[in-house]
Order: C-alpha cells, then sequence, then structure tokens
C-alpha cells in the first residue's frame, strides 16, 4: 500500500493562487465514517482530478467541500476563507458550483427553468446565449421537461446551469457516466474551454482516458484517503501504479 | 329547481373553503413533507383574528383580509421554525403527530376562553343583500367568497408552476440539498412556504367568519373533509387540490338535493373509491 499523503504533493501550477485547500478533511454519514484524512489543494485555473475506484471516497470529497454531507472535520479553505463549518448555500454563494453525479436535473422543471434555477452568485457568468452557443441542443429544448433530455443533454444542462451563476470554481462530479463516444468528446472540450477561459475545476472521474485529455493534475483517493498525486506531466512515469490503483 | 340551486351555491361555497384550506395543506405537505393537522385551528385562528380584529381594534372585514393571514401566517412560521423543522427526515407520523396536538392545544385554549357556541361577525355593508338572477336568489357576500377563494387559489396556483420563485419551490420539493447547494436559502423558503400555507387557511377563515360564525371548532368540524379531499386530488398537487375541492363541494351540496341522508358520508365514500382505484388521488403522481 503506498504511503498516504499528508500534504498536496503534485506540483503547482505556476502563477495560481490557491482556490481550495483542504486539510485532514474526515467526515461521516450518520455513524460511518467514510472520509479518513484527505488533503489536497486547487490551484486557480487548474483542473484538477479525483481518482479512485467506485466507493473511495472521491464523491464525498466533494459534497463534503459543498457542504452536502454536514458531519465532517478538518480544514477546507475556499479563497483563503474557512469554509468547513458553512452551510451548503453560503458555500455556493462564495462562488463554488457543484455539478453532482446524478445530474440532479429536476423533473417538475422545464430546461428553461432547470437552467435558471441557481441564482447569480457573481458577476461574469455566461449569458443564455452563451450558453447556447457552448450547447446548442439546450435551445431547442428549452420547453421540454428536464428530465426528457438524453443523457447527454441532461449532462449539457447540469453543466451549463452553473456557468450562468458566474461561480469561477466548478466541481465536476462524474460528468461522463454512462454517455456515449460523442457526447465524451463533446464534454471535454468544453471543459477544455472553460480552462482555457480561466475556469477552476475539480474534476471527479473514474474515466481517466478522458481526464488525462483535460487535467493539470491529479489525486488518488482510495479507502477515505489521497494516497498519491501527481502532476499531467508525470503521467506516463506513474501509469503501472495508477493502473494498480484504479484495477484496470 | 330553485332549491337544487341554493344547494349547488351551498355546495361551491363548500368548495370554496375546501379548495382554499386543502391547496394550504398541498403546499405544506408537497415541501415540507408534513400532513399538517393544525390546519383546521389555524383555520379557525383566521376567523378570530378577524373578530379580534373588528371588535377590539375596531378594524373592520377588508383589512382584515389582509391582516389576519399575515398575522396567522407568522404564528406558522414560528411553528415551523420552533417545532415542525426538527422533524425533517422523520416519518410523517411525526409531523402529524406533533401538528394533531398543536390543534388540541390551540381549540382548548379558544375553547377554554370563549366556549363552543359561535361569536357573531356581520357581513361588510358592501356585501350585504342579493341579486335576483332569475332562476335564483344569490347572496352577495356568498358570491363573492366562491369569486374571491377561485381567484386566490389561481394566484397560488400561478405563484407555483409558472413563476421562478415557484420553480424553486417545486425544485426543492425534489431534491432540497441540491437546490441549497445551488446557494438558495432552503430552510428560509421552506419556513415562508409553511407561513403560505397557514396565510391561505387563515384567509379561509376570515372569509367564513361572517357566514358560519366564530367557534372554536369551526375547523375541526372541517378538516377531516379537507384531509379527505386532498387525498382525493392528490397529496401535493396544487392544482389537484383546487378542482378536487370546488368539485367536492358541488357534489356534496347536490347529494343534499338528492339524497340528504348522505351527503356527510359522500366524500369519504368518494374517498374510499380513489384510494381503491387510483391510490395516489386523482392528479397525483406516484412517488
Amino acid at each position: 500500500m503506498p504511503e498516504v499523503m499528508t500534504a498536496a504533493k503534485p506540483a503547482a501550477k505556476a502563477g495560481g493562487a490557491q482556490v481550495l485547500s483542504v486539510k485532514d478533511l474526515q467526515a461521516w454519514y450518520g455513524e460511518s465514517h467514510i472520509l479518513h484524512g484527505i488533503n489536497f489543494h486547487v490551484n486557480e485555473g487548474e483542473v484538477v482530478t479525483l481518482l479512485g475506484r467506485n466507493g473511495a471516497g472521491k464523491t464525498s470529497t466533494l459534497k463534503s467541500v459543498m457542504g452536502i454531507i454536514g458531519k465532517r472535520t478538518g480544514t477546507i479553505q475556499f479563497n483563503g476563507k474557512d469554509i468547513s463549518r458553512a452551510s451548503s448555500d453560503s458555500i455556493a454563494r462564495l462562488g463554488v458550483a457543484f455539478c453532482p453525479e446524478e445530474r440532479g436535473i429536476f423533473a417538475s422543471l422545464d430546461v428553461r427553468e432547470n437552467l435558471l434555477l441557481p441564482p447569480i452568485v457573481a458577476s461574469g457568468g455566461l449569458s443564455l446565449d452563451q450558453i447556447f452557443e457552448l450547447f446548442p441542443n439546450l435551445k431547442d429544448r428549452l420547453g421540454s421537461q428536464g428530465t426528457k433530455l438524453s443523457g447527454g443533454e441532461q449532462q449539457m444542462l447540469a453543466i451549463a446551469r452553473i456557468l450562468r451563476t458566474g461561480a469561477r470554481f466548478l466541481m465536476l462530479d462524474e460528468p461522463t457516466e454512462g454517455l456515449a463516444p460523442v457526447i465524451i468528446q463533446q464534454i471535454g472540450h468544453t471543459i477544455a474551454r472553460l480552462k482555457k477561459e480561466g475556469f477552476t475545476i475539480l474534476l471527479v472521474e473514474q474515466n481517466f482516458r478522458f481526464a488525462s485529455t483535460v487535467a493539470d493534475r491529479y489525486y488518488v483517493v482510495e479507502h477515505g484517503k489521497v494516497i498519491d498525486g501527481f502532476a499531467n506531466s508525470e503521467l506516463e512515469a506513474n501509469m503501472d501504479k495508477l493502473h494498480t490503483y484504479l484495477g484496470v | 329547481m330553485q332549491a337544487l340551486y341554493a344547494q349547488l351555491l351551498v355546495g361551491l361555497i363548500n368548495g370554496s373553503f375546501y379548495a382554499l384550506l386543502s391547496l394550504g395543506l398541498a403546499v405544506i405537505f408537497g415541501m415540507l413533507n408534513i400532513i399538517n393537522f393544525a390546519h383546521g385551528a389555524l383555520y379557525m385562528m383566521g376567523a378570530f383574528c378577524a373578530y379580534f380584529l373588528l371588535n377590539l381594534l375596531g378594524i373592520g372585514y377588508w383589512w382584515a383580509l389582509i391582516i389576519a393571514p399575515i398575522a396567522v401566517g407568522i404564528f406558522g412560521m414560528i411553528l415551523e421554525r420552533t417545532m415542525l423543522q426538527w422533524l425533517t427526515g422523520l416519518d410523517h407520523l411525526y409531523g402529524l403527530l406533533l401538528t394533531f396536538g398543536i390543534a388540541l392545544i390551540v381549540q382548548g385554549l379558544f375553547q377554554n376562553y370563549f366556549g363552543s357556541s359561535g361569536l357573531p361577525y356581520a357581513i361588510p355593508d358592501e356585501l350585504r343583500g342579493g341579486m335576483n338572477l332569475g332562476f335564483m336568489f344569490l347572496p352577495i357576500y356568498r358570491g363573492w367568497v366562491v369569486v374571491f377563494s377561485l381567484v386566490v387559489c389561481l394566484a397560488t396556483w400561478f405563484l407555483i408552476e409558472k413563476t421562478r420563485l415557484g420553480a424553486n419551490l417545486r425544485a426543492a420539493t425534489e431534491n432540497p440539498t441540491l437546490v441549497r447547494a445551488f446557494g438558495i436559502n432552503v430552510p428560509r423558503m421552506i419556513t415562508l412556504t409553511y407561513g403560505l400555507g397557514v396565510g391561505l387557511a387563515a384567509l379561509a377563515g376570515v372569509l367564513s367568519a361572517p357566514i358560519n360564525q366564530v367557534r372554536p371548532l369551526m375547523g375541526a368540524d372541517l378538516i377531516i373533509v379537507v384531509f379527505a379531499v386532498v387525498v382525493i386530488g392528490g397529496m401535493g398537487s396544487i392544482m389537484g387540490s383546487i378542482i378536487t375541492g370546488f368539485a367536492l363541494g358541488v357534489i356534496e351540496g347536490l347529494t343534499k338535493y338528492f339524497y340528504p341522508e348522505a351527503s356527510n358520508t359522500v366524500v369519504f365514500v368518494l374517498m374510499v373509491l380513489v384510494l381503491l382505484i387510483k391510490p395516489t388521488g386523482l392528479t397525483g403522481r406516484a412517488a
């Protein structure tokens, strides 16, 4: 078993200030202890990917950062501000946007209502026209019930609605899960474009091949801990280790 | 024939109260997942609030239509903040028992001070008298109650189904955790929604005061029928509650004309039939 990381190990991207810093994060679902001391950080403008097997604690890490898992200890700093005890709505209003694994499209809302649901938290969010330029399919489906969209369109909608808010830090939980290769490619292009425009992204992915096209750095999560981390430039050197971690 | 039309009118008026009360219940159940058994007591408080405003402060009916729903709505919000919010995530039974207890306490307090007999509340001067429609005589106040209730019900439906605020409410009904993670203060929205539902009950109480007099148990008599209306319409369905409320009032009125002995039970017979054929209610969706 590789040594547990006690601090963010991969080299930080040059020039970027730390947007998110997580230290010794522990979390519980009821009595069940699920995170056992997570440590990582994300710098401004980076795409950082959490890798790991099913049930390793990746989604729980995002939910803990977002304040969705209420019982948590450790330090979570967003832009230098401690958010480890903040409620999820106040964390969102600080500029953290969350796109959940199951996409979270509301069946009782049409596409337009889904799109307009998250409030604007900062200036500089994408306008509807910019969103339709990014995801043209959505424009034609505005009046449709949200859950009547295809899986790919639902994922586009889930990403689009957080881009409206003006948040510059995005947490995307398995955005490619269950999607066709052509849609995965489109999501990849979108993430690459967002990165180019200066968004900071924390990505949870099991699809390592996809993650490698967009990520600057990786952390490997196992049994509720970060057990390794490396930059994209060190990927080739770490490939064997990664195959062992991910069981592929 | 005159008697039939008169019963239809009575049915429509009862339907107005059923619709307003079941609408409030549907809004509260949809959002808070609480079966609000205190609704009848809060309806009664609306009527008493109008009575106090008139007799203690000299404030008449029109202002009472605004002040009573706000005052009782605030009382409801205090109940939600101090008691109901702790029941989040628990079985429906806990909410039902707590609100039932609240209803008994509130009704008991009012009964202790005001007894069981009705206190008079006069029809406002502007709405006295009636109109001869040719086929029947229509008391103006009763016509006003039907029209005003319908307008309030439709406005509430519009608010929930067609506005941005309503979209937030519907989304929070589906997945409050995610809505909160988008930056919306869901606990505050829940409190306001409970206040809105309670305000609708209080408004029905004010409308009812000149017709049924003001009595501590006026809500207890009504609430069982209103629950049947909500079950028939579909728990949590807004339009279902409105349509079923008016329709059952009319059916009850017609039964009073054609077979009076069944008028008190027809709603419950319908409820049993609906539960057997479509357990989610006429317009409700499966969970």
